[in-house]
């Protein structure tokens, strides 16, 4: 019940706000939204401390959803750890946007829609972290992709935002239909979409063949692949990524939700919850692996080399992605979790803290109109820096680190423990590391060091945010500072058996987290020293010899062209993808329907009985009824013949 | 058949609208009173009927498969034909729907349709006993009468009341229709020759030599192709829709389509089971060109009509591509996703309606920007939009998703070619709806438009209403789809020989 309630009471709030909004008023809509996800988020923290701290894990049905022969699906709500810790997640940080917007979004005059679609968006994603079997999860799976698509075209009136929003929704289109083909495979081969009955039945189909477009393929790699397709769009992994650098076209709170904390680690959770599966197909997990450690990388390089702030963090939000999916790769999926927990809490922070930056100074989001800000906006100041450490997972070994100190620390461990394509993702990841740290302090320095760029006016106006916004930052905050060394010991530590439960499967005798902790010394304390070396490099880029980055660029001119292109991949799709489709439509539409089957078909024997035709319009009758009057004839002449033959 | 011997529910169902329109014949159609009486007869008339329908529902049994509420009487002693009507699990939807949009169709178009009224009603009031007569009809020769009369009142509406190239458009339904009719005329002999009756429940249980079901399969899908319609007779409907007024649109859509499905079912699967397995191929290779072609061909629109009249061809071929699935999620998605398109296309097409009544237009980039000055409109018509898209949680997604999954299983080719459809469908109904409803609202005329009135309030809540029902809680309508398809399978896997079966590579699921 009280799970039920922390679910729908989001939805209930969201249909209040968005259908009520006249008689609300705008200040209503905020209290009952505020008010719902809150409340949600009391309820989800009881409910954590039940289920994965008492252990005790529940299902609750609710109603049949589908049933088509052997094909049946409930509506039911799944709560163990995995789930929890999801349930946490998505509420807490939530209930700070949602009490953030009302600040963010003072001089907006939709307020009630914007908080109805946060809202909407919320319930979706909690219904999609409770699934309880994989059409459930698809549900909200697409119900999030509704409620970001509506959220990224919140400013309707922009083109920029229109494109944003429907090319967030065609390419999340593509992966879903990975997943929804992933659905099928795995009805296919266990006759069933219930979580409980496919994971029981997983290792019992190790060995198993699928007949696949034509070829006999291994029937858990294949369902795997396909589904991880589905993770792959909405957790913007390399080659269906270009949406989410675009999606930041929406107001900066859904850019923290949405695009930072909740769905795009609905990939990673989906993943996660797959475990079963996937531990039965290592070569799915390879792809998995090389997938995540090359979009930690790219992401990384193109956030070196972007102006507009909001862009800069949603590569980084890639790039972090990508190491929780590599994490998964190596079987590491408790480290995934932990990641995509602590990234949660200080990427949000640093989305909402950007926000602050540009709320702060009228809406500019190119950092080479900024600088100098620390003055004027001391607390957001501090607030970026703590995000950016935590970030750049900075910590004293032994003593205290920020979150990412320690969910990096255990992905990268993991990853050189597992060897073979994990010691590439190992590689990899710590390469994006020092990319990472690097961009996260030219981000610092560009917008609040040196001297300010931008309109002089602006800097006058230049404020701190009110308190409505600041208090969501300070408990988004506090998670960055305490949420890796609070939850290590749940997540990676010694009690993450009792608490991950069967919520998570991992092949006995094989537990990379295990591995992870024999791993050599300097494994450990390299993600640190190259998050040290890369702000130490940015100090020296951009406080002292401010020249050099310029220099580097022309330098590398080739290099730098295609990353800061973001490697053409949206030109690419375009060529590829979009532009033939509209010319194969117009070929279709004109030289198809209209120049073969119309010309050929009606439109020449309409030209050849033309004298037929006339002679019939003479008749006053007009081709209105010809088709009545022979219909007519055709049902006398055979009822006469049938008369006739049966005497 | 169980609670049928009582009262004829059918017939009354079928006949009520005919008593209507007799009613409104007798009426003067020329003074404003008298126009006005004959809307209100027309509309108490059809929700009367729409009323005793729901006791059809009621009173159907979901768990038995068979048809109910069977009437028979002798029609033609002589020569064996029978009247005869009954529903099962899937024909019995197809009688709501025509039901439910025939008071819809009059409320939405009180005050647009200005012209000779008294026909209108009369024509609307017709077109529905043909169609409940079509769907309610257990005799060759009776299907035959309503399958082809459903077409004259169908012309009249086009003809009287449509736009400019109306004759065109009517001429070329008939060119594709007249084939089709003929070629179905000739099977329905051949089957009458073979099995001595018209009666349909004798001849469900005939089995037709492998060749002549072979000529009969082909015959028959002449017909239910340009009914669908089916890639590549399908470019008469872009033409009709257009062409046609709001409620000729909604009816053509929602309702005339899905007699091409309800035929592929009961005559092309249940009659001929091995020439539907040899033909099956085909049918999906159609299907797929369908769903591909035609969404790409939406997508360079720019009249609206045409849009959704091009949507239609793509979502006919999820139809036809689960019925020939010839498994159960198929065959239930096939159905499903007929009376989700019924409801959805029904809707889009009023939603073109209410634009269309106020700027006399269908060129998209006519309007722009609705969303700030028709907010309930916006939403509305994001919902059909959604549905059409097929969100989970609206009635599009069961269909398509039971349908895609039947052809899954049968062939995996086929359902990854189909599920592009899932790309290509979201593509050109948001940039539609972007195109409407976002950007910068600049034009005058569009300015000044005024959002939903109470009347197309009332037309519009019952099908958002059901567009979440279907999507939500499906069992309410697929308990009796599935017994009646689970029965139509279990006859099809006795009745084709053991060589089809093999030949069609089926993977069955939990084997292995």
């Amino acid at each position: 019940m009280l799970e039920a309630i922390c679910i729908f009471l989001p939805l209930l709030a969201a249909a209040i706000a968005g259908l009520g909004n006249r008689r609300l008023g705008d200040r209503g809509a905020q209290l009952v939204t505020c008010g719902a996800v809150i409340l949600s988020a009391v309820i989800a923290v009881y409910l954590f401390v039940d289920v994965a701290l008492a252990h005790h894990p529940r299902t609750v049905r609710l109603f049949n959803w589908i049933s088509s022969g052997d094909f049946r699906v409930d509506w039911a709500l799944r709560v163990d750890t995995l789930t929890a810790v999801m349930l946490v997640v998505v509420t807490v940080v939530s209930a700070c946007v949602h009490v953030y917007s009302v600040g963010y979004m003072s001089h907006d005059h939709s307020k009630p829609r914007f908080m109805a679609y946060l809202s909407l968006f919320t319930f979706m994603m909690l219904s999609l972290v409770t699934a309880d079997n994989f059409l459930q999860l698809f549900f909200g799976w697409e119900g999030v992709g509704l409620a970001s698509y509506l959220l990224i075209g919140f400013w309707f009136h922009k083109d920029s935002a229109n494109n944003a929003s429907i090319k967030a929704f065609l390419v999340n289109r593509v992966g879903d239909m990975g997943f929804a083909l992933g659905i099928m495979a795995v009805f296919a081969i266990f006759g069933s979409v219930e979580f409980s009955t496919v994971f029981d039945a997983a290792a019992s189909k190790s060995g198993a063949t699928f007949n696949f477009l034509g070829y006999s393929t291994p029937a858990l790699t294949t369902a795997c692949l396909l589904l991880f397709i589905g993770a792959m769009g909405k957790s913007a992994q390399l080659g269906l990524h270009t949406w989410l650098p675009d999606a930041m076209e929406g107001p900066t709170p859904v850019s923290a939700l949405i695009h930072a904390a909740t769905m795009v680690t609905a990939g990673v959770f989906m993943l996660c919850r797959c475990s079963p599966l996937f531990s039965q197909a290592p070569d799915a997990l390879a792809v998995v692996c090389v997938m995540g450690g090359l979009t930690a990388f790219v992401a990384a390089t193109i956030g070196l080399t972007q102006w507009d702030i909001k862009r800069v963090i949603a590569y980084s939000t890639m790039s972090q992605l990508g190491y929780m999916f590599f994490a998964i790769g190596v079987g590491a999926y408790s480290a995934a979790m932990f990641h995509l927990m602590t990234h949660a809490f200080f990427k949000a922070l640093l989305f909402l803290g950007a926000g602050s930056v540009i709320h702060a100074i009228d809406g500019e989001q190119d950092m080479r109109n900024m600088g100098g800000l620390r003055g004027a906006i001391p607390k957001t100041h501090a607030l970026m820096w703590i995000g950016s450490l935590a970030l750049a997972g900075i910590g004293v070994p032994g003593i205290y680190g920020f979150a990412g100190f320690y969910s990096k620390d255990a992905i990268l461990e993991a990853s050189w423990a597992a060897g073979g394509v994990g010691q590439t993702a190992f590689w990899l990841g710590i390469a994006a590391a020092l990319f990472t740290a690097f961009y996260s302090w030219r981000l610092i320095y560009l917008t609040f060091y040196g001297k300010f760029r931008g309109d002089h006016h602006a800097m006058e106006h230049a404020h701190e945010s009110p308190p409505v916004m600041l208090i969501p930052l300070y408990v988004l905050a506090a998670g960055a500072l305490l949420a890796g060394i609070g939850a290590y010991e749940w997540f990676v530590g010694h009690d993450r058996a009792a608490f991950w439960g069967a919520s998570i499967v991992t092949p006995p005798g094989h537990d990379p987290i295990e591995a992870a902790h024999h791993v050599p010394h300097w494994v450990g304390l390299a993600p640190l020293a190259v998050g040290l070396l890369g702000i130490a490099l940015a100090s020296w880029f951009y406080l002292k010899r401010t020249d050099l980055p310029k220099k580097v660029a022309t330098a590398f001119s080739g290099v730098y062209v295609l990353v800061f292109n973001k490697y053409y991949f949206d030109e690419l799709y375009d060529a590829v993808f979009v532009r033939p489709a509209v010319w194969f439509g117009r070929l279709f539409w004109q030289r198809g329907d209209q120049g073969i089957i119309d010309a050929y078909g009606p439109d020449a024997i309409a030209s050849n009985s033309r004298r037929f035709a006339g002679f019939v319009s003479k008749l006053q009758t007009g081709y209105l009824y010809q088709y009545a009057f022979v219909m007519l004839i055709g049902v006398v002449l055979f009822t006469t013949w049938f008369l006739w033959r049966g005497h | 058949m169980n609670s049928a011997a009582s009262w004829p529910i059918l017939s009354v169902v079928t006949f009520l609208p005919t008593l209507g329109a007799l009613l409104a014949c007798l009426m003067r159609g020329d003074t404003p009173s008298g126009q006005r009486n004959i809307r209100w007869i027309g509309l108490w008339t059809s929700l009367l009927t729409f009323a005793i329908s729901l006791l059809i529902w009621t009173g159907y049994d979901p768990s038995n498969g068979g048809f109910q509420f069977v009437e028979r009487y002798a029609w033609v002693p002589s020569a064996n034909f029978i009247y005869q009507k009954g529903v099962d699990g899937i024909s019995l939807w197809f009688v709501l729907i025509s039901t439910l949009l025939t008071p819809i169709c009059i409320v939405s178009s009180w005050d647009s349709i200005k012209v000779r009224p008294k026909e209108w009603i009369i024509a609307l009031l017709v077109l529905e006993t043909m169609m409940v007569g079509m769907f309610t009809a257990l005799d060759l020769v009776l299907v035959y009468v309503f399958f082809e009369g459903v077409l004259i009142p169908m012309f009249v509406i086009i003809g009287i009341w449509g736009g400019q190239r109306r004759i065109y458009a009517a001429f070329k339904f008939f060119l594709y229709t007249l084939v089709g009719s003929v070629l179905m005329l000739l099977a329905i002999i051949a089957m009458y020759l073979k099995a001595g009756t018209t009666d349909m429940i004798v001849i469900l249980r005939t089995p037709f030599a492998a060749e002549l079901q072979i000529y009969l399969w082909l015959a028959f899908f002449a017909s239910f192709a340009v009914k669908m319609p089916m890639f590549p007779v399908h470019t008469w409907l872009p033409d009709a829709h257009v062409e046609a007024p709001t409620a000729g649109s909604v009816i053509l859509a929602a309702v005339l389509l899905k007699m091409g499905g309800y035929g592929f079912i009961r005559f092309s699967v249940q009659m001929l089971p091995n020439a539907s397995e040899y033909f099956a191929p085909l049918v999906f290779a159609l299907s797929i060109v369908a769903i591909i072609y035609t969404s790409l061909v939406a997508l360079v629109q720019t009249d609206m009509k045409k849009l959704i009249a091009y949507s239609s061809v793509a979502h006919m071929g999820f139809v036809t591509m689960g019925i020939f699935a010839l498994n159960q999620q198929g065959l239930e998605g096939g159905v499903f996703q007929m009376i989700s398109h019924g409801v959805v296309s029904g809707a889009l097409f009023l939603c073109v309606g209410v634009v269309y009544d106020r700027l006399h237009t269908r060129e998209i980039a006519r309007y722009g920007g609705m969303s700030v000055n028709m907010p309930r409109y916006a939403l509305v018509f994001m919902v059909f939009t959604l549905a059409s898209v097929g969100l989970p949680s609206t009635s599009g997604f069961v269909g398509e998703f039971l349908s895609l999954l039947g052809a899954f299983l049968r062939n995996t080719w086929v359902g990854v070619l189909a599920s592009t459809g899932l790309v290509l469908g979201a593509a050109y109904m948001l940039v539609l709806y972007r195109r409407l409803f976002f950007g910068k609202l600049e034009k005058a005329d569009v300015k000044a438009m005024a959002d939903l009135h109470w009347r197309e309030i009332v037309v519009f809540a019952p099908l958002i209403v059901l567009v979440f029902w279907l999507g939500l809680y499906p069992s309410t309508f697929k308990d009796p789809i599935a017994s009646s398809v689970a029965s139509i399978v279990s006859a099809h896997q006795a009745r084709i020989t053991p060589k089809a079966a093999q030949a069609d590579g089926a993977y069955a699921p939990g084997a292995k």
